[in-house]
């Protein structure tokens, strides 16, 4: 099914950048090198599609574009609607004998913003349709692009500008919408959880998403030290410590069956190696209301969520 | 050229879209159905079902994705068609702007039906009326051949390089799309040699390069960027100036397919009725047409300077056209089959009003709302409508410049 | 809104964009500059590839990374990434 391409930090170094410099993101925005290392993940003639958010509003400022691909924009809810015409289009003319590629590939880039509400419609339909591109969700957990607001995919006890901590309430008293889960439910051939710090596994997983014969959905958690009010030269490291606190485990499910990724692997084997997610909510700001004396029960239960998901993902990869 | 060889077919206004879609070498269709639009996404689908057709059939989930669809696929190439009505139309303002501002050639069918709430499935054109700001090419049709007609029609005006605005055909719910008319069909070859393959304009690039105005790997380019308050503004007016050389395009396509199929509809932007020398005259949109021309023949008859303009093409407005028909009429009455509620009267009223405001003479324009939510026009009430309008031109006075007729006081 | 603007009649339609971002330079945005120790660098490449801006290049022919100040905002990720502490936010006294 994979090609199994194998490669090195220098041939990645050295595959020009198709996300280009001078594009207006914020200095230290994990989203912004996603995009990057995904863009070197791709294998030949290829489509992007971007929602309206972050990164769309970001690189495409006219009359400058940062991106070096054929790209569209259209709506925020749709961009699984975007891909859809393009795939069918490419599909038709390839064989009607009027475009000379192979192969093109199709990409979709989201947000949380994108993709947990607004956008979720169209990627369901994308999905259940078969649709051959790869969706990519960068996951920054709030509609950061509008100023902070709370989206599905925010975290519980986080503090947004619609759902912040204030003196009675403790920030977001939702959980964050296993989105993932959600895409394998669809019997998405090719499912994924991918963190930057982590950028081996996330080039690995965005290519075989691109090599998915039929739908693929990759979810990258995306720290926005705006939004989540972190140091701006953390965002790399905040993307590492969400998987060590295995509050954002790596994982892939291909067909439908979980497998364990390597970085979320050591502490599967050695559970003391589980870092306590107090260590990642204490460089947050938006989480920094939890250490209050009155809130910091909220501490507890993000704690024992994690643990129970965790546990969870553990019996669907076969461990534990 | 010779007018061809055609093929009689018994068909519903949905079926003669369908066939002519059929016909149009349509690449991509996404769509999602809805009353009074169903049989054509359902004709459609049997042809692919039967391999008639070399079509992607994308049934999406949504009219907002239809559409998307759409636009996306134009603007990776391909010819692409999408059909809808009433709240799918609506769920697809959004995007009707998006595409017009993407300038992609677009062709859709709206089976115009009223809009909720109450829900009604039935004909009106508050539908695509309402619609009428977001830079598509509106033409509305009398009847199934027309659309027929139409659609093709569409696809070439669509794409003319220069132009690139997307087009839709407005045809009435039930009236038309459900009724059975006998359409006279061109053949397949012809209507291929008619529309041709895509061409493409050309742009400039980010990367200073002249390349094809679409999403090709070899040649990329970026649509639909962010534009702050220093572009926008330029960027409607390009798509206004669109607008402004539309009715030559229209018009073009009208007259070449004319000449293959021997069939004109006035001009192609408006058809005169009995206007030359009328007094009074009715000014109508799409099917009711062809029961006010009835009327005409019957007033004409009895010696009564009766006539009627049709407005074929209401977007874009064809003022020269529309003044020029009714430089000699003494008092007009507009028909709406839709209602801008608090406006005083609808779309067309307010747009021929405005119209003829700059015109040397100032006839009396009235309004007569009428068969909302698909309430039947009997031919009494166009009667009473050219008895109003004897009686303006007799007292000199209009009574009430907004009326209701057919509705129950 | 200057003079030197296009007008509609010259902008390519639709808005198809016609400058690289490459022409918007970023790098005055930032306050602290990275400065690379040559000698503790092991030319891991992490800088590389975490930057937001890809500010940082590998050159082959040289066989060595480059710092592309005109798109660095300082962020500091490279430094606080760096396995080996080779990098160093400084102030950036120029602006």
């Amino acid at each position: 099914m994979f090609s199994e391409w194998k490669f090195t930090a220098k041939d990645i170094a050295e595959k020009p950048d198709l996300f280009m410099p001078g594009h207006r993101a914020c200095a230290g925005c994990a989203p912004a090198t996603v995009m990057r290392l995904i863009t070197k993940a791709l294998r030949g003639p290829t489509i992007a599609t971007l929602a309206t958010g972050c990164m769309e509003v970001v690189s495409t400022i006219y009359p400058y574009t940062s991106w070096k691909l054929p790209w569209i924009h259209t709506a925020f809810e749709n961009v699984a609607a975007n891909a859809s015409g393009i795939e069918a289009a490419l599909k038709i003319l390839k064989k009607k004998g009027r475009i000379p590629y192979e192969h093109v590939d199709v990409i979709a880039f989201a947000g949380d913003g994108g993709t947990y509400d607004i956008g979720i419609q169209a990627l369901s339909g994308a999905v259940e349709r078969g649709h051959d591109f790869l969706y990519v969700l960068y996951d920054n957990e709030a509609y950061m692009n509008t100023g902070i607001q709370r989206s599905g995919g925010t975290p519980f006890g986080a503090s947004t500008t619609t759902s912040p901590a204030g003196t009675v309430m403790p920030g977001k008293l939702e959980y964050k919408k296993p989105i993932a889960d959600i895409m394998v439910a669809h019997d998405t051939p090719y499912a994924a959880t991918a963190s930057p710090y982590y950028w081996r596994d996330l080039i690995t997983k965005a290519r075989k998403g691109v090599e998915v014969n039929g739908p693929a959905f990759l979810h990258v958690l995306a720290p926005c030290p705006r939004g989540w009010r972190s140091d701006i030269s953390k965002s790399i490291e905040l993307s590492r410590l969400a998987v060590e606190t295995c509050i954002f485990p790596l994982w892939e499910a291909i067909k439908g069956e979980y497998v364990l990724s390597s970085p979320s692997k050591p502490i599967a084997l050695k559970p003391e190696r589980k870092k306590p997610v107090r260590e990642y909510l204490k460089v947050q700001g938006r989480f920094q209301h939890l250490f209050e004396p009155k809130f910091e029960h909220i501490i507890d239960e993000i704690q024992q969520i994690t643990d129970k998901r965790w546990q969870l993902l553990l019996k669907k990869c076969g461990i534990a | 050229m010779k007018i061809a060889k055609q093929k009689t077919l018994a068909l519903n206004g949905d079926e003669a879209v369908a066939y002519a879609v059929k016909q149009s070498d349509v690449d991509v269709v996404a769509a999602y159905p809805i009353t009074p639009q169903t049989i054509i996404v359902e004709r459609f689908s049997e042809y692919v079902a039967n391999g008639e057709v070399d079509t992607e059939f994308v049934c999406v989930e949504s009219e907002h994705s239809a559409l998307t669809a759409c636009l996306t696929a134009a603007a990776t190439g391909a010819r692409a068609f999408t059909a809808s009505a009433s709240a799918g139309l609506a769920l697809m303002h959004e995007i009707l702007y998006v595409t017009s501002g993407c300038r992609a050639p677009v062709v859709m069918a709206v089976v115009n039906r009223a809009l909720s709430a109450p829900i009604n499935i039935h004909c009106d054109h508050s539908d695509s009326m309402v619609e009428r700001d977001c830079g598509w090419i509106h033409i509305y049709v009398e009847n199934s051949q027309e659309a027929y007609d139409s659609i093709i029609q569409a696809f070439k005006i669509a794409e003319n390089p220069e132009l690139l605005l997307p087009v839709m055909v407005g045809l009435d719910g039930f009236t038309l799309s459900h009724t059975l008319e006998n359409v006279q069909t061109l053949p397949d070859d012809l209507v291929k040699k008619f529309l041709g393959t895509r061409q493409f304009p050309l742009v400039t690039n980010h990367e200073a390069k002249t390349v094809p105005f679409k999403l090709d790997p070899g040649n990329p380019v970026t649509m639909g960027p962010l534009d702050l308050y220093d572009y926008y503004f330029e960027h409607k007016r390009q798509q206004e100036e669109a607008m402004r050389i539309a009715p030559k395009i229209i018009q073009q396509a009208h007259e070449e397919y004319a000449k293959i199929s021997g069939r004109h509809y006035g001009d192609g932007l408006i058809e005169p009725y009995h206007l030359e020398d009328a007094e009074m005259a009715i000014v109508c949109v799409g099917s009711t047409s062809g029961t006010v021309k009835t009327i005409v023949n019957e007033l004409r008859s009895k010696g009564m300077k009766a006539g009627l303009l049709r407005l074929r093409t209401f977007r874009p407005l064809p003022v020269k056209e529309i003044t020029k028909a009714l430089e000699n009429v003494k008092a007009v009455s507009v028909m709406d089959r839709s209602l801008s509620f608090g406006g005083h009267g609808g779309a067309v009223f307010h747009e021929i009003r405005h119209v003829l405001y700059d015109a040397s003479t100032h006839p009396y324009v009235v309004n007569y709302v009428y068969g909302l939510g698909g309430r039947e026009t009997h031919p009494n009430l166009i009667h009473k409508i050219y008895r109003d309008l004897q009686r303006i031109l007799k007292t000199q006075r209009i009574e009430e410049p907004v009326q209701f007729i057919g509705l129950r006081k | 809104m200057t003079n030197q603007e296009k007008g509609w009649k010259e902008i390519p339609p639709a808005g198809v964009c016609w400058k690289s971002s490459t022409q918007y330079l970023t790098g005055d945005w930032k306050t602290y500059k990275p400065i690379r120790d040559l000698e503790k660098c092991t030319r891991c490449l992490l800088c590389v590839l975490f930057c937001p801006d890809g500010a940082i290049h590998w050159k082959p022919e040289k066989e060595d990374i480059e710092f592309d100040y005109n798109f660095c905002k300082g962020c500091g990720i490279c430094a606080n990434e760096c396995p080996v502490d080779a990098i160093e936010m400084k102030l950036d006294e120029e602006t």
